[in-house]
């Protein structure tokens, strides 16, 4: 079935998104038949879809290197402050003495990419600043999926007219271009802070994530196991959380991996545009890139570090989602 | 058709009253909001009152809508407060309008005239080094910061090999003849080609800056969209047929390949009104994404209100545009 029979419309932001419910996984297994040498067919019991996507993805070097970008990242994080090989907060008196308003020290023993503007050592901030990235892609994404899970369950769980209302709010939001709406939501805050950055980033989130959930949830409701399960008088709490739910997770998962690369760049945009997280003493790699932008006249290598961490971060999430949405696509399963 | 396009009409006239309504609380919501805004530190209580009568505030909410409405239908936002203190933020709105356009029509230019023949290609010749090359190099140019690219961009060729202008829209000591606001268009009516010359000199590197997201969506989408099409029976009697790959290509591939490329096209006019929010102010180019940056950082609400708005109704109307243009393309849309 198509996966909004109520949405005449043809094209769009929704339609992509639609587009994209129905192709990635539902779970259910596919049967698998092996002609065998003596030319008896043998039914080998179906793969389940994780189970060769899995089988795929094991194989594939793009996987394989977005996986590897990803542990790499996750263990920094995790690990930066025993890894940084100085307080990322503290103003080194090393590298203060050289700090003029016209200078900004670059390396020097003990210090190898140098100070930042304020004197501090520039690899222990991009090593804690690992941390500090993680956090706002992580709840961005969190708190998006959030909000995106209640609104497409409410919407594909009851149909009628709550779905009609969840879609229209979604539709209106959807409705705003992603940067601009993250703009106006953070230049809400009285006072700017890290929160308010992973706020405005994740309510962009929701309405991709409410109409990716309640296409593949509509797909569940009509399904044969969702019908056997109402005919055996399974209540309908139970049907949406146990039956329709989990399986309808796969494309808003493969969605988050991609999302958590959108708000590393999105946090980036709101320092550049200064609606970002004034408190720089919790290093993030967004903010320090935003800030560097003033000094990247006469000391580009500021703002370098901070992009090149965040341009290999983004595409370590983008090339592990996309071939998670290639290896659940069951288009190209052949 | 007709019927077609008066529904999308009518939705989208919904979309717009909702919008409205949207906008409106959330001026309202802001932090400072106007008065503040207007009167800063000095406010007294006394004076605080006086304003919120001046500008209606005092009134129940949904009469406060209604007249905000009203204004915005008169095409009446204020003067602005802090961009450009005093002058009407509609004019400073319609006076750095062109910039804009020119800008993303150039950068929608680049990336389509790139994404889509690189697309094709990459499709076709799925799997060999230069699909693989081409897949790597669309998804590294969506994580990079757009800004940042911008930075790099003009920090090589502008500021290191002094190639390019490193800001603005044109040289001003050329004093060129302004007709249409578009400098490049405006230097070809005048015959002043120097002029011409010299603001697309200044188009080069935004412009490039401003394509990456596009180009980098418009390839992936046309990639997929053909080796979609590829697969499908139709091409294999195509070519069992006889009939010459010229053919093929464009009756039977492109033209079918191109349907979702074109709604794609379409979002990412939308999407450049927000990439130009960051381009306009690393390049300094003067359009309605540096007012944009510039009204946030110094809380002008004016001339946010007709920058958010324009950019919300731009984007809808280019939606509404893409529909329409698909259902031209592909008659099963309109009976659906």
């Amino acid at each position: 079935m198509t996966p909004s029979p109520m949405d005449p419309r043809p094209s769009s932001k929704k339609d992509r998104i639609d587009a994209l419910a129905s192709t990635a996984g539902t779970g259910t297994a596919v049967a698998d038949v092996h002609v065998s040498a003596a030319g008896k067919v043998k039914d080998t019991g179906g793969v389940s879809l994780i189970a060769s996507a899995w089988a795929r993805l094991r194989r594939d070097p793009v996987f394989l290197l977005g996986a590897v970008i990803t542990i790499l990242f996750v263990v920094l994080a995790l690990l930066s402050p025993w890894i940084a090989p100085n307080d990322p907060t503290k103003r080194m008196p090393e590298l203060l003495k050289d700090l003029t308003p016209g200078n900004i020290p670059g390396a020097a023993p003990g210090f190898p990419l140098g100070s930042d503007e304020f004197g501090r050592d520039l690899l222990s901030r991009l090593i804690g600043g690992a941390r500090q990235t993680l956090i706002v892609g992580v709840f961005a994404t969190l708190f998006g999926l959030a909000g995106g899970i209640t609104l497409g369950t409410l919407a594909g769980a009851f149909g009628g007219w709550i779905d009609s209302l969840v879609m229209r709010i979604v539709d209106v939001m959807l409705s705003i271009p992603s940067l601009l709406l993250a703009v106006s939501i953070a230049a809400l805050a009285p006072e700017p802070s890290q929160w308010t950055v992973i706020i405005a980033i994740a309510t962009v989130q929701v309405p991709i994530f409410a109409r990716l959930l309640r296409g593949s949830m509509l797909a569940q409701r009509a399904s044969d196991h969702v019908l056997a399960a109402r005919a055996l008088g399974v209540t309908q709490g139970a049907i949406v959380f146990r039956h329709m739910l989990p399986n309808s997770l796969g494309p808003v998962i493969v969605q988050s991996t991609l999302v958590l690369a959108t708000s590393i760049l999105d946090a980036a945009a709101l320092s550049f545009l200064g609606l970002g997280n004034p408190d720089d003493r919790q290093p993030e790699w967004g903010a320090m890139l935003g800030t560097a932008t003033r000094y990247i006249q006469d000391y580009p290598h500021l703002a370098f570090y901070p992009a090149a961490c965040i341009i290999v971060v983004a595409l370590g999430f983008t090339l592990m989602g996309e071939s998670l949405r290639e290896a659940l696509d069951p288009k190209s399963r052949r | 058709m007709l019927r077609f396009i008066v529904r999308r009409l009518v939705q989208m006239v919904g979309v717009m009253v909702v919008l409205s309504l949207l906008l409106f609380l959330w001026l309202r919501a802001l932090p400072g909001g106007t008065v503040s805004a207007i009167l800063g530190e000095r406010a007294t209580p006394a004076s605080r009152a006086a304003m919120e009568e001046a500008f209606g505030l005092d009134q129940p909410v949904h009469i406060q809508y209604f007249k905000f409405v009203g204004r915005v239908l008169q095409g009446d936002f204020g003067p602005s407060t802090s961009v450009l203190p005093g002058t009407d933020a509609l004019d400073i709105f319609l006076q750095r309008f062109p910039a804009t356009i020119e800008l993303s029509f150039f950068a929608m230019v680049i990336a389509i005239a790139l994404g889509i023949p690189l697309g094709y290609f990459a499709a076709r010749r799925r799997a060999t080094f230069f699909d693989n090359a081409s897949v790597i190099v669309s998804l590294v140019g969506v994580a990079v910061p757009v800004f940042f690219l911008g930075f790099l961009l003009k920090y090589i060729f502008a500021i290191k090999l002094g190639w390019l202008p490193v800001s603005g829209r044109q040289d001003g000591q050329l004093e060129a003849t302004r007709v249409t606001g578009f400098f490049v268009l405006d230097g070809l009516l005048t015959r002043e080609f120097d002029a011409s010359w010299d603001a697309l000199k200044h188009l080069v590197l935004p412009s490039i800056t401003l394509a990456s997201v596009p180009f980098a969506v418009i390839f992936r989408i046309t990639r997929a969209a053909v080796l979609e099409v590829l697969d499908e029976d139709y091409i294999r009697t195509a070519e069992s047929k006889g009939l010459t790959a010229k053919v093929i290509r464009g009756r039977h591939i492109l033209r079918n390949a191109m349907l979702p490329v074109t709604t794609t096209i379409g979002l990412q006019l939308g999407a450049l009104l927000a990439g130009a929010v960051l381009t306009e102010r690393v390049f300094s180019w003067g359009g309605l994404g540096e007012a944009l940056a510039l009204s946030f950082e110094r809380r002008d609400y004016p001339v946010l209100q007709v920058v958010i708005l324009a950019a919300a109704m731009i984007y809808v109307i280019v939606n509404l545009l893409v529909d329409i243009m698909y259902a031209v393309i592909d008659p099963r849309v309109r009976t659906r």
